[in-house]
């Protein structure tokens, strides 16, 4: 048989294939050449880390205004064999594809039927409908019903009633509904699992791995987006692995093994990131801890700590990693003031009263958040405002006293700014431009700007380099690592980027489950890496 | 033990879901005991109120539903309806063919009006109320531009009784004694039978042609409704209830006889249906007989001579309620269309609706366009009935007096029924009635009193706007996705979701 | 061609339309015959009385509470101290005790009641604001409606002696409009006054040349509130309340108490809403009761966001600018519509359209621009 023929029988047999994808967003490259083929009834799943692009091909999937809005994607999309051009989440669902959301898409205040016929409701005729359009149709719930009855039934949900508003249901009846409410779409042959098990209980996640195989045993296939690898080995026929924006390869479950997988989403790449040419004169030593964790807790929306013991050594590049929504992000947001936290942490030995605001601030801690628009900057203020404020608040720092008052002290406060601006090479047209104008590497030089004027002696940096320039990225890891052999700076590092973490940090924590998973050294295996982050294996405490 | 707990804790949550509406009728009731006034007088003057203005309030539902929030926008409609009756009044026309030109000049000004309105908000979203309220007072200058310096200015009219002297600019009150007054109140019920008959006469006439043209099938209830309606048309060819149905108003005894009669009628209907036809538990049968006893105590009490002499005494207009009425049933049947479901859903979460395939924006234009016209309809009912227009002052206070009513209800920003409509108007005209009296007996100052009144009102909204904004910032406190309604937006920091980053 | 485009950027075509419209009155004004000086001295006049209350709007704007429609609250502390301090200077007869000292003491006594009641208020304010975020704007519109409302009721019953104050013949309840010609009316503005009542030695808080009337003292008292909230905002405590105005997070994350931050914006622009309303009085020389206030808080609103604010940050000249050009093109209207057309209440007309429209125009920005 000729390969092209091969080739078109190939493609026939998959239900949904996309081929060659790529995808860049303002000059990002976030997809290049990604393939996905799907069989009809295979649950397929799509594995890689943050970044990797799970979630624009997706987006590409769906036809989301997202992406036709930054310039459209390359590459082809067939389904069952034809060339299929979506545009747009109502095409997608004429194609027969549908998704289920992290985010729930239903309202508490309805119930279950007519969370189900969100936007697809059936009218009944009248006499008015005929004249002025369908708008004025009458509304037949009890049709409505029984369709909503057919479809929970269909995936095994006997016991959720109809009737019942959505507002009191636990996490997991929710989801359901949410998926019944995809089935009894007519027509849906493709259904997409974002993330799904990430709210649920063990229990709901075993539940929804089994209505997952019931309905993929009705002929519809699924493509299930997790990071939990024990899943996917567990229910999955099939999966993708991404990795950078890159296909890495499409395997069957029979023939891969969960070390296999973390290797293939981690990847090869050591290259440091900074030059090996700082002196090593650090004595890092057990007794003398910067920075300690017991118990420790922060109740952040998504991204929980629960229950965190780790050692920060005097001196030592920290770092911290793990996928999202693990809970590496809500370490910094607790001593940040910004999230209720339960449990202790220790710097140089003192204990932090986190309830108290500036806390950690008054302790020589001083930090780089990870929303820097958000949390970090004072986006219409000026530079040098935004670079004194937290030193002038804490500190009474760039302050003269006139009388009771404590007044602004703009030749200091100004001097200061442009030794900051030198210092980092902040690309600006002065000290008073309003920060909300500075590209992202910039304004990332500014929050550190920020947090390097209180002098401190732990610095805590999340996220450091997301979405800035190389040049700005280089400048600032070297800048970190500067200060911390020159000054003895202790560094705690959070990212979501392996290779930034394994180019800078003497250890390295997984976070996994709002608790450290284990605690690495940079050179250890992509393997183990994987592992961790996936969660498999042993916890371990340090 | 616990059963009793838990009914303990029934009675306490409904106590507390209605606190505002059981605190204001308190106040009523304080008020009512201390003004000293007539019990007549005062049912009288609150069922007068009751149909000048619940038409207005009622308008006010479908925004509240539809996640518009109050519609401090209503001032716009009653504008509208204002400008109709100038001309109207000013070209001569009165009586009730005035009154059905009114509403035909109103009608599509209001819709225009509202389609702005719509515009506006949808530009403005989570911050609606502000805007319709800023929105109401910028109306008002546009309508007393239009008013004091247009017409008569740049518009010539001649007409000394509505003009100021001067010829620039309309006279503060215009009398609409002999035109418009009592336009829509002095409907005869014989006429209301007989136009009513005819209406629904075209209607199964046009459902007859559809059905022939094969576009609609007859259903049961389209014949039954017209045999109803034929059926009260031929009896009031009786001569007794001819005359009898002769006048424009109804006693208030005759009416509520009649109402109890309808809803006993009803509940028989219910009774006789789960009997016979769904063959239903002895169980069900529970609610409609309760209902039917409580029926007869009502009209047991209408016998007690105080009372009696209340109901006599009242005499209520016909057409006005029958508007009511059929304004909520129009409520409701608008909630049962997919136009309907489609405002619901858009005013419980935006994005959920727009992510099902709903355009947001275009419901929610046209529930402000329905609530413009309506409110355009309720201040020509509102004014025919007070026959003096106010030409300046008319339009102001509606919007206050209509959401405080509402919010006295029960309603509050987010939910809003017929029943706290109302209820709402009720109340918070009994108060108003009564609160001049009671003020001087209690601070020997009429004035007072009235002041008192206005103070309750706006304090009701407050009240009610401050309630509302501290549950759904308690909510919002838990839950990062916040949901509609949400001034925030114009006062957060800007924060960018790195969406592309995942 | 540049900065020509940078500046009409940064002034927006609203605010230019407006600017332009009131050069084109005064120039009318002139061309119609109308007296410069007098002109002048009329918006000068009107300028400083409305100063105060829209610098109120300040402190609110940048803690975060958006604009204040609740500045009844601070009015309504004003006049009750004010009333307070009338009837107290009344009943003691200052005006025969200490001659031209009465009036400077009845002011002071009444800015001090004000200021009391305003911060309590103010804080109390405050407090609630701090419940309803989100909400910030309508809730303050009503509460400062209500506010009025019940301040009737307490007009009404209060019993004064002060017959400025008192209706004669009631026994109860103050005049709609008291007559501060016998007290501190005019005191800081008005030449007549000034040369009648006080000493050779105050003869320069309010003079004339030729034709145009100097009111040096209110300008200095402005002046100097102004001075006082630039400086406050160049501050320690004035630069943690801007930031919490401007992003939550960011300052709750560097050590500062946000809600407390709210609660000192309120409370400051209260007070100042009461000392606004102070020396509004003396310079128009009568007090207004009952619901004069009602709309202040709108007209303070609209002349800050003319002069360039926006719902979340604004400038001592936003102040400035702004009320300049809103009681300017007032002030100027009425003589030359008069001329043109003969409605009087044109410009009264025209106040509630470009008030309210620009209050509208500000909202629907904001909400444009955040997204």
């Amino acid at each position: 048989m000729k390969i092209e023929e091969r080739g078109t029988a190939l493609d026939d047999q998959y239900l949904l294939s996309m081929s060659n994808i790529s995808k860049e967003y303002y000059g990002n490259r976030v997809l290049k050449g990604v393939n996905i083929h799907v069989k009809p009834g295979e649950i397929h799943a799509l594995v890689g880390e943050n970044g990797a692009g799970k979630s624009t091909l997706m987006n590409i999937l769906f036809g989301m205004p997202v992406i036709y809005s930054t310039g459209g994607f390359e590459g082809e999309i067939l389904i069952n064999g034809k060339p299929t051009s979506i545009d747009s989440p109502h095409t997608a669902m004429d194609c027969g594809i549908g998704m289920v959301h992290q985010e729930f898409m239903l309202i508490p205040e309805f119930n279950v039927t007519e969370n189900i016929k969100l936007g697809r409701e059936i009218g009944e005729p009248t006499a008015l409908s005929k004249v002025f359009g369908n708008l004025l149709e009458k509304m037949n719930w009890t049709q409505m019903s029984a369709e909503a009855r057919k479809a929970l039934d269909s995936i095994g949900m006997l016991n959720i009633e109809e009737y019942a508003k959505v507002a009191g249901m636990p996490i997991g009846y929710k989801q359901f509904v949410e998926i019944a409410r995809e089935i009894d779409k007519t027509g849906i042959k493709l259904l997409v699992f974002d993330e799904p098990t990430a709210v649920l209980t063990e229990g709901e996640a075993d539940r929804l791995l089994e209505i997952m195989r019931l309905i993929a045993s009705k002929g519809i296939a699924i493509i299930f987006i997790t990071h939990r690898l024990t899943e996917v080995m567990a229910v999955a026929d099939s999966m993708t692995i991404l990795r950078d924006g890159e296909f890495v390869a499409r395997k069957e479950v029979e023939e891969i093994t969960l070390a296999k997988i973390a290797e293939l989403m981690i990847g090869r790449k050591i290259d440091k990131l900074v030059d090996d040419n700082f002196l090593e004169n650090r004595n890092l030593s057990d007794e003398k801890i910067a920075l300690e964790f017991k118990d420790y807790h922060v109740d952040m929306p998504g991204e929980r700590v629960k229950g965190m013991n780790i050692k920060i050594r005097e001196g030592e590049i920290f770092g911290f990693g793990g996928l999202a929504g693990q809970g590496k992000i809500g370490i910094l947001n607790g001593i940040m003031g910004l999230f209720d936290t339960q449990g202790d942490v220790f710097a140089f030995g003192k204990r932090l009263n986190l309830e108290r605001l500036g806390e950690a601030l008054r302790n020589d801690i001083a930090f780089v958040s990870e929303d820097r628009r958000g949390v970090g900057l004072l986006l219409g203020e000026s530079i040098e405002r935004n670079i004194t404020f937290s030193a002038m608040q804490i500190k009474d720092e760039f302050l003269k006293r006139i009388g009771p008052m404590k007044i602004l002290d703009k030749a200091k406060a100004d001097q200061h700014a442009r030794d900051m601006i030198k210092l980092l090479d902040i690309r600006c047209t002065g000290t008073s431009q309003a920060v909300g104008n500075l590209s992202g590497g910039n304004q990332q030089k500014v929050c550190l700007a920020r947090a390097i004027t209180m002098k401190p002696k732990i610095l805590i940096v999340s996220e450091p380099t997301r979405g800035i320039d190389i040049g700005a990225k280089k400048l600032v890891l070297e800048y970190l690592t500067k200060i911390n052999r020159e000054e003895g700076t202790t560094i705690v590092m959070i990212s979501s980027e392996l290779v930034e973490l394994r180019s800078l940090c003497d250890r390295i924590a997984i976070v996994s489950e709002g608790k450290v998973f284990s605690v690495m050294k940079p050179d250890d295996s992509d393997a183990a890496f994987g592992l961790a982050m996936a969660g498999v294996g042993e916890e371990v405490s340090a | 033990m616990s059963k009793a707990n838990s009914l303990l804790k029934k009675a306490g949550s409904i106590l507390f879901d209605n606190k505002v509406m059981i605190a204001f009728a308190m106040i009523c009731l304080a008020a009512i005991l201390l003004s000293g006034s007539s019990l007549s007088f005062i049912v009288d003057g609150v069922f007068t109120r009751i149909t000048r203005n619940t038409f207005t309030v009622l308008a006010l539902i479908i925004p509240v539903l539809a996640g518009l929030g109050l519609n401090f926008g209503i001032v716009i409609g009653a504008v509208a309806a204002q400008i109709a009756v100038f001309w109207v009044v000013y070209w001569g026309f009165g009586g009730f063919g005035g009154m059905m030109l009114s509403v035909l000049i109103a009608t599509p000004l209001a819709v225009l009006f509202g389609y702005l309105v719509g515009k506006l908000f949808n530009r403005m979203k989570g911050a609606e109320m502000i805007a319709g309220l800023i929105l109401g007072y910028f109306a008002d200058g546009l309508y007393q531009l239009l008013f004091l310096v247009i017409i008569g200015g740049i518009i010539p009219v001649d007409n000394p009784k509505l003009i100021i002297s001067g010829g620039v600019g309309v006279k503060n009150t215009i009398d609409l004694t002999g035109n418009l007054k009592y336009a829509i109140d002095s409907v005869r019920m014989v006429d209301i039978v007989t136009v009513l008959f005819y209406v629904v006469l075209a209607i199964t006439l046009v459902k007859v042609v559809l059905h022939l043209l094969k576009k609609y099938q007859l259903k049961k209830n389209d014949l039954i409704l017209f045999g109803v309606a034929g059926v009260i048309f031929g009896i009031s060819y009786i001569p007794v209830i001819e005359r009898f149905l002769s006048t424009d108003r109804l006693g208030l005894l005759d009416a509520l006889t009649a109402v109890l009669i309808v809803l006993a009628v009803i509940q028989l209907v219910k009774i006789g249906k789960s009997l016979f036809i769904e063959k239903a538990q002895p169980k069900a049968l529970v609610k409609p007989i309760a209902a039917l006893v409580v029926y007869g105590v009502i009209y047991a009490l209408t016998f007690i001579p105080q009372i009696e002499e209340v109901l006599l005494f009242v005499k209520l207009p016909v057409l006005p309620f029958l508007l009511i009425a059929g304004l909520c049933w129009f409520n409701h049947k608008l909630l049962s269309t997919r136009l309907g479901q489609n405002m619901r859903t858009v005013g419980q979460s935006q994005s959920v609706a727009m992510a099902s395939g709903i355009n947001v924006d275009q419901t929610r234009v046209i529930a402000m366009i329905i609530s413009t016209v309506l409110a355009s309809w309720g201040q020509l009912i509102f004014l025919q009935n007070i026959g003096t227009f106010s030409t300046y002052g008319a339009h102001t206070q509606i919007a206050q007096f209509a959401i405080a009513a509402l919010l006295v209800g029960g309603a509050s920003v987010q939910k809003a029924t017929n029943k706290q409509a109302i209820i709402g108007v009720i109340l918070f005209h009994t108060l108003f009635i009564v609160a001049p009296q009671a003020g001087k007996q209690l601070f020997d100052n009429a004035q007072i009193g009235e002041y008192f009144r206005v103070f309750v009102s706006y304090g009701v909204i407050a009240l009610s706007l401050a309630m509302h904004a501290w549950k759904k910032y308690k909510k919002d406190d838990q839950t990062p996705t916040g949901g509609p309604n949400q001034e925030s937006s114009i006062l957060a920091p800007v924060s960018v979701k790195q969406e592309i980053q995942k | 061609m540049k900065t020509l485009k940078n500046f009409y950027d940064n002034i927006g075509l609203p605010r230019l339309i407006i600017g332009l419209f009131f050069v084109f009155l005064v120039v009318t004004s002139i061309v119609l015959g109308f007296s410069p000086a007098a002109i002048f001295s009329d918006v000068l006049r009107r300028w400083l009385m409305y100063g105060t209350l829209v610098l109120a709007m300040v402190p609110g704007i940048q803690s975060g509470i958006g604009l204040n429609f609740g500045i009844s609250l601070g009015i309504s502390a004003g006049l009750l101290g004010s009333v307070l301090s009338m009837e107290i200077s009344f009943l003691r007869n200052w005006n025969e005790v200490l001659g031209a000292g009465a009036p400077w003491l009845t002011l002071l006594l009444a800015l001090l009641f004000g200021v009391v009641m305003a911060a309590v208020l103010g804080t109390l304010y405050g407090m609630l604001l701090n419940r309803v975020k989100g909400s910030e704007m309508t809730v303050s519109t009503y509460v400062g409606f209500s506010v009025i409302a019940f301040m009737n009721i307490v007009w009404l019953s209060l019993a004064f002696k002060n017959g400025e104050l008192s209706w004669p013949l009631q026994g109860r309840g103050l005049r709609n409009t008291a007559s501060l010609s016998g007290s501190f009316g005019g005191l800081l503005s008005n030449p007549d006054v000034v040369k009648s009542t006080q000493p050779a030695g105050l003869q320069w808080l309010a003079f004339r040349i030729g034709e145009f009337t100097i009111p040096l003292g209110l300008i200095l008292v402005f002046a100097l509130l102004c001075f006082f909230v630039w400086l406050f905002f160049r501050s320690k405590l004035g630069i943690a309340m801007s930031g919490a105005g401007e992003n939550q997070l960011f300052t709750t994350s560097s050590g500062i108490n946000v809600d407390k931050k709210r609660i000192q914006g309120t409370a400051i622009s209260t007070v100042l809403g009461a000392v606004g309303i102070i020396l509004y009085a003396q310079t128009y020389g009568f007090l207004q009761l009952y619901n004069a206030p009602l709309m202040m808080g709108f007209a303070s609103v609209a002349s800050i966001l003319i002069g360039g604010a926006s719902v979340r940050r604004a400038k001592i000249s936003h102040v400035l600018i702004g009320t300049l050009l809103f009681q300017g093109i007032l002030v100027t209207a009425l003589p030359v519509v008069n001329e043109v057309i003969e409605i009087g209440t044109l410009p009264e007309v025209l106040r509630i359209i470009i008030s309210n429209g620009i209050i509208l125009y500000a909202l629907s920005k904001t909400k444009g621009g955040n997204q």
